[in-house]
């Protein structure tokens, strides 16, 4: 009895600590506050004075041309860059670099899909902050990474190498090393570039729940007619910040052009 | 015919000498622990850089022997020296100037190696400088043989004590990094394992052909296996047994011991390119037909 009021308590504890169901409840705890961050790149300027802030609970696309700083600032929020300056706090805290509890989702066509390790050995390094380098692999583990493959119907593919999965599965093995890392904030790179017209379905059926569920997505996203049914908030990128807002409001004709110049793609004429 | 088998010692013969045993089991110890971290070098697909490392050796062990002379520590000295200077030098070189790091490491090499040859040559040392080039396994003594055998362990228990975080950082260092993986320290230690292992392949089979050691069992695994873990484990084994094969070869037919040595390790990887169940060339055209 006490034993599995115990669990039941640790249970408790990893829904309020992943964002697991924990809903909007909690969201105010969970802000992401980026302050006048430049960052640069090889002694080339990438990124200047982007502000926003935000809570766990939102989607956010980050629109803008190749070379915009897209890429940059989902590194700079994963720690993986130092920015020259600037501050982004995340729960209150100055973040310095990388925390468990943001997940970076590189681009697919960054990855070595032919690398000898199966889904579940994918999902299971999410697992690494918890274990660390010597740590035995525990029940507490082995659920949380069953968790993640569940979430996203992955079971079935769970013993497949990772080179025998379709874009759109590659895709959800992503989304579960995060989930099984119990991250807040995810960071995808281009999520959607090279998806199916089905796959990018369930991807964005798999964002509303994530964020339902009370997660941070924030995801750089080239494809300007599928941002207002994907996204709740919007940041418009062109090295320095164009715009930052809710979908509906900011993603203008007015923005786009202020974003892309001349080159606003075809396919978008006579939309706005 | 016969008479000119019998004026040479038997292979049994042979291997009944010290000399001959010495090499057995250096092939051994050398073979496992460069096909072991083979597998390291394949999975991160950093083949190019290994063997532009193991080129640059030999300056700096003909720099080491110029100042301090031959001694059993000159190839293991001279080689971290080198290491060091062509690692630092090409990121100091890409810094400062507009080049990348693969073209300053490009022109360091090179021109440390032809120094290299230059030095040795003035040096005297043709014998010594053929052995660096082309290796010399049977003429190890038994210092050698426990620098071998330091380095195989060190290597071994260093990528086994590492394998979580390296696992990830093999995958793609930008998620290890996120994930809070010391990714500048696994640069470090990895890069030094690659040196040690280089110095033994260099007594095995000499600078000119140590990438083959170091890449091929991995790389004939790869295509076996689907298991990170078998990559470093039949590496290994095939390193072993490949290199013990070879030198019971290359006895009765006179061939060099260290081409031996790389030409069995190619022949194992032909055999796996062509008839692997999985990812050989028949087991392709099944999955087209």
């Amino acid at each position: 009895m006490v034993r599995s009021d115990l669990q039941h308590e640790a249970h408790d504890h990893a829904h309020d600590h992943v964002c697991w169901g924990g809903g909007h409840a909690h969201a105010h705890h969970h802000r992401l506050e980026v302050s006048d961050l430049c960052v640069s790149y090889n002694e080339v300027r990438a990124l200047e004075h982007i502000s926003f802030a935000t809570e766990c609970g939102r989607s956010i696309a980050l629109v803008g041309p190749n070379g915009a700083g897209k890429s940059t600032l989902l590194k700079c929020l994963a720690g993986l860059i130092v920015p020259d300056s600037g501050n982004i706090i995340w729960r209150g805290k100055r973040l310095t670099r990388s925390s468990h509890e943001i997940a970076y989702l590189p681009q697919r066509g960054d990855v070595n899909w032919n690398f000898p390790i199966t889904v579940r050995g994918l999902v299971e390094m999410g697992r690494f902050p918890n274990l660390g380098w010597w740590r035995r692999y525990s029940d507490h583990d082995e659920t949380m990474v069953k968790r993640a493959l569940v979430a996203m119907d992955l079971m079935d593919l769970q013993d497949r190498q990772i080179s025998a999965l379709s874009g759109g599965q590659q895709q959800r093995v992503f989304l579960a090393r995060a989930l099984a890392q119990e991250a807040h904030v995810l960071l995808l790179d281009e999520p959607y570039t090279g998806l199916d017209k089905p796959s990018q379905e369930v991807l964005a059926g798999l964002f509303r729940e994530l964020t339902k569920e009370g997660r941070l997505l924030i995801a750089s996203h080239h494809d300007l007619q599928t941002v207002e049914d994907i996204f709740d908030d919007v940041l418009m990128l062109r090295r320095t910040q164009i715009v930052f807002g809710i979908t509906k409001e900011v993603f203008t004709a007015a923005n786009v052009d202020a974003a892309y110049g001349a080159n606003v793609p075809t396919v978008l004429e006579g939309r706005f | 015919m016969a008479a000119d088998l019998s004026s040479v010692p038997s292979l049994s013969d042979f291997l009944a000498e010290p000399i001959a045993r010495r090499a057995l089991l250096a092939c051994v110890m050398i073979g496992f622990a460069n096909g072991f971290v083979s597998a390291f070098v394949v999975l991160r697909r950093s083949a190019l850089k290994v063997g532009t490392l193991s080129h640059s050796l030999l300056p700096g062990i003909a720099l080491v022997v110029l100042i301090a002379g031959v001694t059993n520590w000159s190839l293991l000295a001279g080689s971290v020296f080198a290491a060091l200077f062509v690692g630092l030098g090409s990121v100091f070189l890409s810094r400062t100037s507009r080049l990348d790091q693969d073209t300053s490491m490009g022109i360091l090499y090179t021109t440390g190696f032809a120094a290299g040859l230059i030095i040795l040559q003035r040096l005297n040392l043709r014998q010594k400088l053929d052995e660096w080039l082309f290796g010399s396994i049977v003429g190890m003594a038994d210092t050698d043989l426990w620098i071998a055998f330091g380095i195989s362990l060190v290597a071994v228990v260093t990528l086994v004590t590492l394998q979580r975080p390296l696992l990830i950082y093999m995958f793609e260092p930008n998620v290890a990094a996120s994930l809070g993986v010391p990714v500048r320290l696994l640069n470090y230690a990895t890069f030094g394992v690659v040196i040690l292992v280089l110095v033994s392949s260099l007594q095995a089979v000499g600078c000119i052909l140590s990438v083959g050691l170091l890449i091929t069992p991995a790389a004939t695994v790869y295509l076996l296996t689907n298991e990170a873990k078998w990559l470093f484990i039949g590496g290994g084994i095939l390193g072993a047994v490949g290199s013990v094969l070879a030198f019971l070869l290359q006895y009765p037919l006179g061939w060099s011991v260290s081409g031996a040595i790389v030409v069995v390790q190619g022949i194992f990887f032909l055999t796996a390119y062509v008839f692997s169940p999985r990812y050989g060339l028949f087991a392709k055209r099944e999955v087209q037909v």
